[in-house]
């Protein structure tokens, strides 16, 4: 009980402990940590075009944590973020292309919604598989990764090869371009879409009848049962509706950012997303601060690199001691009371 | 089969068999190992590294071994010791991987892409086998040993008993934390060899990124190979020959290397779907919490 | 020769005595039996003796020295086993990799399999087990596996076997077969202690019993002196009968009537099972725990499918009708195991309350939208009405205690007028003021003319509120008796005892 006063998220003392062990890393290779870090702040909060690089940044990652949110909370395991991501990048792109004729924030906003079926539809695969016939949705999950990243990449290098040596589609029409909201950055529509993707998923979680049922389901799936509530319908809704997010998230990035299907586009933002939802603490308003900072890492990376010749890889092996120490909340715990316990005695 | 083809099957299929082996290892004690991929890529660059300052290979042998055997006790530590999320600890190790790789690759060599060339371990030329590293050989005896191990040794048996029901071996005075650690530990040393061949055997030098997904592949192959040994060195084998026939025919211009890059992942959907052939793992993928 | 005494062995679990200063002595190549209801005492028992438990107090002596046994193993090594309700076995190893796992011959670095198996043909032919050691466990049938285990203890080297219920989850052709094997293992100088509260069994197997309640030992008897009738008056006990205030209601429509339900496993299949219940009356199902009980919560309710039979509610047939169903229709549940199958303990105390009424107006308004105010409202209601514990109605239940989470079970199953309810183990782990309350609400839905179905392993609260008592055994339901009747007779049809005519209908 006396630990409960003043007691930190182990998310944020995870967050600061990489940041530490980021400069130590820093310090053992023979750069200038405070420097370094100073830069990527500046680089990623500096100056309104930082802002709008984290920002865009954040965006996808905010797509994909969300995503990835959804589906855990009825108790599904997605991580096969990643291949709804690129599946709704790719048909948003094509429906880019192909679709002429409409107005242009509609075509946008059309093929978004179409991206966001794609990846529905990829979802629903491994949903139905897990639930018919019990194969485990993180091993299919990973492999329709893959699966999704060889077939997209197929495409592009061969029949939906734009003319030249990049292996990329041709230009979305202008109409289907998601508008930029803070040139000259690259920020687009995309990430208000993203803020209200959160503030709908929060909406739909909190405040609706499925979003009820999917919460019991992912806490108690034998009570929910008891209680009449259809478990299985609403695991696979849950996992469809995380495909979608997931693919309105690719469409955003292709729509916004690039303009057209670019092969190897995602760095893994799929991958991101999970590891955000949990430093987000599975909460879609913990999502939103934490793909900033993930965001804020890869923006100000850049700047860092620039500034200090700091490898930008830098950002990566932060990231990843992040999704370490959240992975393990009992280390966490361990390590905090290690502290705390050598304080007192 | 040609014999130059077969030859280069048994190439690409030698670092898939590792990852196989060592994801077989770490799940035959109730861990699923997502980060074979990071603990591979991890093991290639510091096999570079150690060669690269010291100028013997063998050493970098050793390294590469040693950042393997590190990263099963960090994985351990959080999975086993801490009960951490299991595909979210292997995502950070990937992740970790990928980061820690490319900033050193920069800071040692200034390139983010490529290393320097090294000095690599020679040829063994064996009849069919062609002139391969010993690597590839020492993968077809981890095979029998590892068989050996599993199935016929006092220690493979409790190790398995682990995995399967931690309650029932712990009732049966089997000390299960501590044999899950070493599963976990074994299984990452025996994944980076995978990573070590790829860089010190078959490239020599280490490149951005340079698994390519094999720790996945690897990942596939154990589960087509339904967790035994023999069984990851057939679907090794057979992944390394789709691998194969993918840079013959990609050279030939006849079939998109990614049509071929797909099927290992699809078979492994079939499989575990129960499409061909029903199978479970030895494990759900659970801590033991004991009490 | 005694070879283990039990000197004041006294074990709590915070209020709750579960033995309390028990002597016990066990006489060289004996069987000796362990009788008791639910709750008794026998398995803290066994499992001390087992060193799962620490004791309180009390000391345990083997061969008249004081030994100390603070872990299994060390009762392993001196030479005592025990065959858990749980069978603990590695399901994809063989029969023989589960008898030596952990003490494995060895040759060289590996395992010596032809010595092994000959260990393992040995003991098979010493218990005349007739089984393959190179089958795999998972392709076993349970009484098959319960074998591997009594072999895995005899592997070790154990002369005092402690079994605990072994016969719950077996055939009655497999519990014939177990009781020849202890009769063989006996002739060859085994100790055994057989914990179980089926008489017959106890009468075909033991030399001696001694008689557990509620945590105290009655007392100890040869098998000759014993007659079914002492030893079930013994486990029952002369108790005050537990009067209530129960007010004469007439009784109504039949409300609900099942008409020869039999299920299939997993769990106790039932066996052709009929019943009827009226409003205004508390159908009391009596019987020792693990008969069935589960199962026909299960089915009333809609979580299994019954094979054969047929469920009609109303007049109405409900016998493949869903949970949400049933729930609509006005089936309420208290179950068994609240915190598994009733609540769920991350959620708010208002998500509980409307939790299988959240598709429900008021709760629901238009489409999806849930209607939080209404819902909140409701709760703030419920948390009145039930004077249930809390500060707020969002705060997690798990913060609430055993008792206000069981309020709030109840809270919502009364909420809506249900004309049935079903009550499984109602008052389980609720302190007294708390199960006195449940009592009475059991009542006072009588009151209303609704019906209830109170299915409790605790004889005394179902004689003190049921109108009518049916007594499940082994899947069945073997006989009706008045609440007001003999308790022996309660005990012997809980013991399987008067069921013979049962029985020989059920096996034809």
């Amino acid at each position: 009980m006396r630990q409960q006063k003043l007691r930190l998220p182990p998310e944020l003392f995870a967050i600061g402990l990489a940041f530490l062990l980021g400069m130590l890393v820093l310090l053992v290779t023979g750069y200038p940590p405070v420097q370094a870090f100073l830069a990527l702040f500046r680089g990623a909060f500096g100056t309104r075009n930082a802002i709008g690089q984290t920002l865009t940044q954040a965006t996808p990652i905010l797509f994909t944590s969300l995503a990835f949110l959804l589906a855990f909370r009825s108790g599904i395991f997605n991580i096969g973020v990643e291949g709804q991501f690129l599946i709704g990048a790719f048909v948003a792109a094509l429906s880019g292309i192909g679709i002429r004729g409409l107005p242009s924030l509609v075509h946008a906003l059309f093929a978004l919604f179409l991206g966001g079926l794609g990846g529905a539809l990829y979802a629903l695969f491994p949903a139905l598989l897990k639930v018919y016939l019990g194969a485990h949705e993180v091993i299919t999950t990973m492999m329709l990764s893959y699966i999704a990243l060889y077939l997209t990449s197929y495409f592009v290098n061969y029949p939906l090869k734009a003319p030249g040596w990049v292996a990329q589609t041709d230009p979305v029409a202008p109409s289907a371009r998601l508008p930029r909201i803070l040139p000259p950055t690259q920020l687009s529509l995309a990430f208000p879409i993203a803020l209200g993707c959160a503030l709908l998923v929060f909406w739909f979680l909190e405040r609706t009848v499925p979003g009820f049922s999917i919460r019991a389901v992912g806490l108690n799936p034998k009570a929910s049962e008891s209680r009449g509530i259809p478990v299985r319908r609403y695991q696979i809704l849950a996992f469809v509706l995380s495909g979608f997010i997931a693919g309105i998230g690719g469409g955003g990035e292709i729509l916004g950012v690039h303009g057209r299907f670019v092969d190897g586009f995602s760095p893994g933002y799929g991958w991101d997303g999970i590891a955000v939802s949990l430093v987000g603490r599975l909460h879609p308003l913990g999502c939103v601060l934490a793909s900033v900072l993930f965001g804020m890492l890869r923006a100000g990376g850049m700047t860092m690199t620039r500034m200090t010749k700091v490898p930008l890889d830098l950002s990566l092996i932060i990231q990843a001691l992040v999704i370490l120490l959240v992975a393990a909340p009992f280390c966490i715990q361990y390590l905090g009371s290690f502290f705390r316990g050598g304080r007192s005695s | 089969m040609s014999l130059s083809l077969f030859q280069a099957m048994i190439r690409m299929a030698t670092p898939i068999l590792f990852a196989a082996l060592g994801g077989c290892l770490c799940e035959r004690v109730g861990v699923i190992n997502i980060g074979l991929e990071g603990i591979m890529l991890t093991a290639a660059f510091f096999g570079v590294l150690v060669t690269y300052i010291t100028g013997v290979p063998f050493l970098g042998f050793l390294g590469g071994l040693a950042s393997g055997i590190a990263w099963g006790f960090v994985i351990a530590l959080l999975t086993v010791r801490f009960y951490g999320n299991q595909v979210v600890v292997g995502t950070g190790v990937n992740v970790f991987g990928l980061g820690l790789s490319a900033f050193l690759s920069q800071k040692v060599w200034g390139s983010r892409g490529a290393s320097e060339a090294v000095a690599g371990f020679g040829n063994l030329a064996l009849p069919y086998f062609g002139e391969q590293t010993f690597f590839v050989y020492l993968g077809f005896i981890l095979v029998f040993v590892l068989h050996f191990f599993l199935f016929a040794t006092p220690w493979g048996l409790r190790l398995r008993a682990v995995g399967e029901n931690p309650q029932a071996a712990d009732t049966a005075g089997v000390d299960v934390l501590r044999y899950k650690t070493f599963g976990v530990v074994a299984g990452s040393a025996v994944a980076s060899l995978g990573g070590i061949f790829l860089s010190l055997g078959h490239l020599r030098f280490f490149a951005w990124g340079m698994t390519s997904g094999r720790g996945f592949i690897g990942l596939a192959a154990m589960i087509l190979g339904r967790w035994t040994p023999v069984g990851c060195l057939l679907a090794s084998l057979l992944f390394g020959f789709a691998d194969a026939l993918q840079m013959r025919l990609q050279a030939l211009g006849i079939l998109p290397s990614q049509v071929i890059l797909i099927i290992p992942y699809l078979v492994t959907i079939l499989v575990l779907s129960g499409f061909v052939g029903r199978v479970t793992p030895p494990s759900r993928y659970e801590p033991y919490r004991k009490e | 020769m005694v070879i283990l005494s039990v000197r004041g062995l006294t074990k709590r679990f915070g209020e709750v005595v579960a033995n309390d200063h028990i002597d016990l002595d066990i006489a060289e190549g004996e069987i000796h039996g362990l009788l008791g209801e639910n709750g008794a005492g026998k398995s803290v028992l066994s499992s001390c003796i087992y060193g799962l438990y620490r004791p309180d107090e009390g000391k345990i002596f083997l061969r008249g020295k004081e030994v100390p046994i603070t872990s299994p193993s060390d009762a392993i090594r001196l030479g005592i086993g025990m065959v858990h309700q749980h069978l603990t076995l590695v399901p994809r190893l063989s029969v023989w990799e589960n008898i030596v796992l952990g003490r494995e011959p060895r040759r060289g670095a590996r395992v010596d399999r032809k010595g092994a198996l000959a260990v393992v043909e040995r003991l098979l032919e010493e218990t005349g087990f007739t089984l393959d050691p190179l089958e795999r466990v998972e392709n076993l049938p349970v009484g098959v596996r319960q074998r591997v285990e009594i072999l895995k203890i005899l592997f070790r080297g154990a002369d005092i076997l402690i079994l605990d219920e072994p016969t719950a989850v077996l055939t009655p052709q497999e519990v014939d077969q177990l009781i020849a094997t202890l009769h063989r293992l006996k002739a060859q100088g085994k100790t055994i202690i057989f914990i179980s509260h089926k008489l017959r069994e106890i009468f075909a197997l033991c030399d001696r019993v001694t008689v557990l309640r509620r945590g105290k030992k009655v007392g100890t008897l040869p098998i000759q002196e014993a007659t079914p009738e002492t030893l079930a008056e013994m486990m029952v006990g002369r108790r005050v009968f537990l009067e209530f205030a129960r007010e004469k209601v007439e009784k109504g429509e039949v409300l609900l009537a099942l008409q020869g339900v039999s299920t299939d496993p997993p769990g106790i299949p039932l066996r052709n099972i009929s019943f009827e219940v009226r409003s205004g009356e508390i159908l009391g199902i009596a019987g020792v725990e693990g008969n069935g009980q589960s199962e026909l919560a299960e089915v009333l309710v809609g979580l299994r499918r019954p094979k054969y039979g047929t469920i009609t509610f109303r007049g109405r047939d409900i016998t493949l009708a869903s949970p949400k169903e049933r729930i609509l229709l006005g089936i309420a549940h208290i179950p068994e195991d609240r915190h598994r199958l009733g609540v769920i303990l991350d959620f708010s105390i208002w998500e509980n309350l409307v939790l299988g009424f959240e598709t429900e107006p008021p709760f629901r308004r238009r489409w999806i939208a849930l209607n939080l105010r209404a819902a909140r409202e409701f709760a703030r209601q419920k948390i009145r009405e039930f004077a249930i514990v809390a500060p707020r109605e969002d705060v997690p239940l798990r913060t609430l205690s055993g008792g206000n989470q069981q309020k709030v079970v109840v809270a919502r199953e009364l909420a809506f007028e249900p004309a049935l309810l079903v009550a499984c183990q109602p008052t389980r782990g609720l302190d007294v003021a708390a199960t006195e309350y449940l009592r009475h609400v059991l009542l006072g839905a009588r009151r209303k003319g609704k019906a209830v179905i109170l299915i409790s392993a605790d004889l005394d609260e179902i004689r003190a509120l049921s109108d009518r008592v049916l007594v499940m055994y082994e899947g069945g339901i073997v006989g009706e008796l008045a609440p007001e009747s003999d308790e022996y007779q309660f005990g012997l049809l809980m013991g399987g005892k008067g069921l013979e005519a049962a029985k020989a209908t059920s096996s034809s």
